[in-house]
């Protein structure tokens, strides 16, 4: 099934032009790698799936992308973020306690109720795969997590409001290989419900957790395949150079 | 040579560096000297919270506490005045601006800033005061909230600058998260915006009320001078500040009245000085 459809989209900032011709197809609980070198418009496009690229005011987009058949810039935008959640490079917790930071995207949906909020923080927690490691110290403050526990926060958080897409922006660039891991393994447990795109620097990184892989290069879409293909037959030649490290 | 000269500059330097240190522990001893005779004649309690200033009369009677009640009161009014509304600035400067109405708004704030308080004084007087005095049907209008308004002009490019300052830092990463999480654009100022830059928003705050209640020309000249309890916003007041401006040219050196009026320095002083050092620690706390 189709969850996002993306259809000669091309993306400008200002006169430059970032993407270009866009024809994709993302699928229902997948895990979608997108890979490329630096300036090739991977976090451009996992931007406009959640339209944050619109706080630039020199953002200007052509072509279709569409969530379940919705044209994304039809939507409003607030429900559209709260159903593309968005993990960033850097965890970033609010300057709150632990607690708080999950519960605060259920508050602001307008959950009132107590109970209600605490059950969904541990759920969210449970399922970003940090509750035991945090559940003894709810009220501390966020920044006193290690930089894994705070991205895993940052999952949970997103978590907590419902989404049905998740955007990875590089989730694990600050990350050592241990908290990779725990990232890891909550990605590939979470789209079981969810369906996730992600953004990574690291090749690896996409070959373990991907069902397909996308490579991008100066804002095009090169290939997009099975990851096993990807990584063992790509069709370009410019894929099995970037995989093999010649280039980027 | 090269040594020599180098001796001599780093010499230089320092005696610039000490100056400053220099001269304001200089003001600070003569103020305390002239200022602390006075509690050989009075007693620091008398002085405080006396309810009358008379200090001319015989004996002199050396109350200020009317003073302290007037300092406090048309601060308080500017406070109310400016806060909101310069944090409001600041906040639509920062967030919700287009970049070219941000533009007109910064310069428009540097040039309030730029209006000498004597103009503004003058300005409030031939305007705010009649305006005022007719509004509330009152006797006169050279009252405490006249002070209040004038004084929140002058309040208001500190705080405005400074707020904005402390939005502006606010990492863009927290904007996105909040506003990623499906977060309106007032929520996450509200929710997230805004207490992060909590504790420098507060001290654009203490610094722009540290700038009231040091302000002297401009409220003697639109707040009436009597140095009497106020009991409403609507009458008119005497400042500390106003107080010393006042009566310094005619005081007799050495005499009570003369102690008495260093005296009032060294209580703005200690005024100011802990407004500064809140705002300070506030700045302080947000790095």
């Amino acid at each position: 099934m189709v969850k996002i459809e993306v259809h000669k989209f091309s993306a400008w900032f200002g006169a430059n032009r970032v993407l270009r011709d866009m024809e994709m197809e993302i699928f229902k609980h997948e895990i979608l790698s997108i890979i490329g070198p630096s300036n090739s418009g991977k976090t451009t496009f996992l931007r406009t799936l959640n339209r944050l690229n619109d706080l630039n005011p020199y953002f200007r987009m052509d072509g279709m992308v569409e969530l379940e058949r919705q044209d994304v810039r039809s939507i409003d935008v607030e429900a559209l973020r709260r159903r593309v959640g968005m993990v960033f490079a850097l965890p970033l917790p609010l300057p709150l306690s632990i607690f708080e930071n999950v519960a605060y995207g259920v508050r602001m949906h307008g959950e009132k109720d107590k109970k209600k909020i605490a059950s969904k923080v541990e759920e969210s927690l449970k399922q970003g795969y940090l509750w035991e490691e945090v559940k003894d110290r709810l009220d501390e403050s966020a920044f006193k997590l290690s930089g894994g526990q705070q991205q895993r926060l940052c999952i949970a958080r997103t978590l907590a409001v419902e989404p049905e897409v998740i955007l990875f922006d590089e989730p694990c660039s600050g990350l050592d290989p241990i908290s990779t891991a725990k990232v890891e393994d909550a990605m590939v447990q979470l789209k079981e419900k969810y369906t996730i795109v992600l953004v990574t620097n690291n090749v690896k990184q996409a070959a373990r957790v991907g069902d397909r892989t996308a490579f991008f290069l100066g804002g095009e879409l090169i290939e997009l395949d099975k990851t096993d293909k990807i990584f063992t037959a790509p069709h370009d030649k410019r894929t099995d150079g970037y995989i093999r490290g010649k280039f980027g | 040579m090269r040594k020599i000269k180098e001796f001599m500059i780093e010499n230089l330097i320092f005696i610039c560096g000490m100056a400053s240190i220099f001269f304001v522990v200089l003001i600070f001893l003569f103020l305390l000297k002239e200022g602390l005779a006075l509690f050989n004649i009075e007693s620091p309690l008398k002085f405080l919270f006396g309810k009358s200033w008379y200090p001319i009369s015989e004996p002199p009677q050396l109350g200020i506490f009317p003073l302290i009640l007037g300092s406090l009161l048309v601060t308080a009014g500017a406070a109310i005045i400016s806060i909101p509304i310069g944090v409001g600035c600041a906040i639509y400067i920062a967030e919700i601006a287009p970049v070219k109405t941000k533009e007109v708004l910064k310069a428009g704030v540097e040039l309030l800033a730029a209006i000498p308080s004597v103009v503004l004084g003058f300005i409030g007087m031939v305007t705010l005061v009649p305006f005022v005095k007719t509004v509330f049907h009152l006797p006169t209008g050279l009252t405490a909230l006249s002070g209040s308004i004038m004084l929140a002009f002058m309040a208001m490019p500190t705080i405005v600058t400074i707020a904005e300052d402390a939005l502006y830092s606010v990492p863009k990463t927290y904007k996105e998260g909040a506003l990623a999480l499906g977060a309106t654009h007032w929520q996450t100022i509200w929710r997230v915006m805004l207490p992060a830059a909590s504790s420098g928003i507060l001290a654009a705050v203490m610094l722009g009320i540290g700038r009231v209640i040091g302000e002297t020309m401009a409220v003697m000249m639109i707040t009436g001078n009597a140095a009497v309890i106020p009991h409403s916003i609507l009458v008119p007041v005497r400042t500390l500040t106003a107080t010393i401006a006042a009566e310094m040219g005619e005081a007799v050196v050495g005499s009570e009245h003369y102690f008495a009026l260093f005296a009032i320095g060294i209580v703005l002083f200690i005024i100011s000085f802990a407004i500064n050092v809140t705002a300070d620690l506030f700045l302080h706390k947000r790095q």
